[in-house]
């Protein structure tokens, strides 16, 4: 079993997942007072699919059909409600990548709890996290077929492996999941990892 | 106060909260005078924001509205025909048995005492004890363990206690169990309307034919029942843990595709766990080749900082999947494990003063790895200051 695995590596999938919701405004009711998406995408909008199989989003019980399956990208559940509760998220991935599922937890925010800031039909609250997805000693299979994918990043292969590598360009041919034109992009938070390395540098020098 | 003015009506005085100063200000919200609180309520509770009428003028009227309330009450009782009285009556009750007078107050309308039973006879019920002739007894209901009297006493005691059969059974002669004399009660009154009724289908549906009394499975119910409410609450927290992780490991195995998976799923999940320690070699080909072997971290002492996150790192590396946050807490709390809490608050601190935000907001590897070494860096500080 271990001969098929690219060992001391890791690949991994920058993921940012969240919710955003708009508030309805004069279309507003008591029950429905919020229209609102949690999802899971690519850090940089890139197409999740090819590492993840399915997501479950597991909402308050009060929703009808509570537990939500999307098999497809973009991975997001959409919603109209008026409260905020904690949703499980769980990453279930592609059969040669990882057969246990990840799960994430988020909590549902609507209200700002700020009551001088007015709600705005425009402006959308967003809860964005970043994180990644890390797999260790990945599996050949796994590793040749995303190696060139822009949504994992996958170290340079050792000289002494030699792995059939799909080219690029057979990747690209594939159904676009990405998130890039996704019409809430608009909104994506921007995660730059220079500007909290910068920080931690300027921290180190004076410690 | 401008709708007012549109209204032309008079200023409101509103002074009734100004003038009771010593009240607390919630009052402002309190029901004005004059009108009953419960008729009050019936409007929503809350003074309206714009009073529709001037307050003082609507007091003058709830007050001359009450009067005529108490001016009609009083007239009638003087003029209409209903002329109520109390009188000290005998009266009887259908659920007696003997023919006992007793008194009572009776209220008397016009001269004209209530008839119908005595109100509370309908509560009287009684339990339909089944009765037996000893024909009966004899084709039917004899049994090795039971003999005739004290089967009739039983029955006796059931119809005298309404089947209260812990009283029975303290009141039996013979020393029996309550499970025992339920039993043949139960099993007794069964045979007989199986004997007794014209075919077996009319009594299928009755409860005691449906559903009989189970001797074995009622002693073991209420032992059970004992045991859980005398268990002492250590136990009752062991049980729950042993419960939540036969739930886990339940959970895990569904999960498995295979019996090799499975087998791979339940170390990896006894690696999670943050209390056990990484002494598991799983697999030698996976684990074994890189660089430092798994260190053993038995409890009880106190690795240094390095060898905690090499072995922090080693297990991570056994999981299939995992979070690069996650993965951070790990070596953070690897490498603070030799520290004490104090200490850490101290680093967090630091981490503060020092503009860096106590969880990375955008973890990546690059970013998880400096963070790390920052906080193994302060912690070195703080120790160095400390000497």
């Amino acid at each position: 079993c271990s001969n098929k695995r690219v060992k001391d590596s890791e690949i991994c999938v920058p993921i940012v997942y969240g919710s955003m919701s708009f508030w309805l405004g004069k279309k507003a009711t008591e029950s429905q007072s919020h229209k609102w998406t949690v999802y899971v995408r690519g850090a940089t909008n890139e197409d999740l699919g090819v590492v993840i199989k399915c997501v479950v989003f597991q909402l308050h019980s009060s929703f009808s059909n509570p537990v939500r399956v999307v098999e497809s990208p973009p991975f997001e559940v959409s919603e109209c409600g008026w409260g905020e509760f904690e949703i499980v998220i769980s990453l279930f991935f592609r059969s040669d990548v990882c057969d246990k599922q990840l799960d994430l937890y988020h909590h549902l925010k609507l209200y700002s709890g700020d009551e001088s800031i007015p709600q705005s039909t425009k402006k959308p609250m967003v809860v964005e996290y970043y994180n990644e997805i890390v797999f260790p000693d990945p599996s050949k299979d796994f590793f040749s077929r995303v190696h060139n994918h822009p949504a994992t990043i996958v170290p340079r292969l050792p000289g002494a492996l030699n792995l059939p590598l799909v080219a690029l360009e057979d990747v690209l041919e594939k159904k676009k999941g990405d998130t890039k034109d996704h019409p809430l992009s608009q909104w994506f938070f921007n995660f730059s990892e220079a500007d909290e390395l910068l920080a931690l540098a300027a921290a180190r020098q004076q410690v | 106060m401008d709708a007012k003015d549109i209204l032309g009506l008079p200023k409101a005085p509103l002074s009734l909260p100004q003038e009771k100063k010593s009240r607390p200000p919630k009052d402002s919200q309190r029901k004005p005078d004059g009108i009953s609180r419960e008729v009050y309520a019936l409007t929503g509770g809350i003074a309206p924001l714009m009073p529709a009428i001037d307050i003082s003028q609507w007091k003058r009227r709830a007050q001359s509205e009450n009067q005529k309330e108490y001016a009609l009450k009083i007239s009638t009782t003087l003029t209409l025909p209903l002329q109520i009285t109390w009188q000290w009556l005998p009266f009887t009750s259908s659920a007696r048995k003997d023919n006992l007078q007793l008194y009572h107050w009776v209220r008397v309308v016009n001269g004209v005492p209530p008839t119908g039973d005595y109100s509370f006879a309908k509560y009287n019920k009684s339990v339909d004890v089944i009765k037996y002739t000893d024909e009966e007894y004899e084709k039917y209901l004899t049994d090795p363990t039971w003999t005739k009297e004290e089967t009739d006493q039983l029955f006796d005691l059931c119809q005298q206690f309404d089947l209260r059969f812990v009283v029975v059974a303290d009141r039996f002669q013979s020393s029996r169990t309550v499970e025992e004399l339920k039993n043949r009660y139960y099993s007794v009154s069964r045979a007989l309307l199986t004997a007794r009724a014209v075919s077996p289908a009319d009594v299928s549906g009755h409860p005691l034919i449906k559903e009989p009394y189970n001797l074995s499975q009622e002693i073991e119910r209420k032992r059970a029942l004992s045991m859980v409410l005398s268990q002492t609450k250590h136990q009752e927290r062991r049980d729950a843990e042993v419960l939540a992780e036969a739930k886990r490991i339940s959970e895990s195995r569904m999960a498995a595709k295979a019996s090799v998976f499975f087998l791979f799923f339940s170390l990896i999940l006894a690696v999670q766990e943050p209390e056990f320690p990484v002494t598991l070699r799983v697999d030698p080909e996976i684990a074994g080749d890189s660089s430092p072997p798994n260190i053993p971290y038995p409890s009880g002492t106190v690795a240094p900082p390095v060898a905690e996150t090499a072995s922090v790192s080693a297990s991570l590396r056994m999981l299939r999947v995992y979070l690069r946050t996650y993965a951070l807490e790990q070596m953070v709390q690897a490498a603070s494990s030799s520290a004490g809490l104090r200490t850490i608050k101290r680093v967090e601190q630091t981490l503060q003063d020092l503009g860096v935000n106590l969880k990375p907001k955008v973890p990546t590897k690059a970013v998880c790895a400096e963070h790390l070494e920052l906080r193994k860096e302060i912690l070195t500080l703080l120790n160095l200051q400390k000497q």
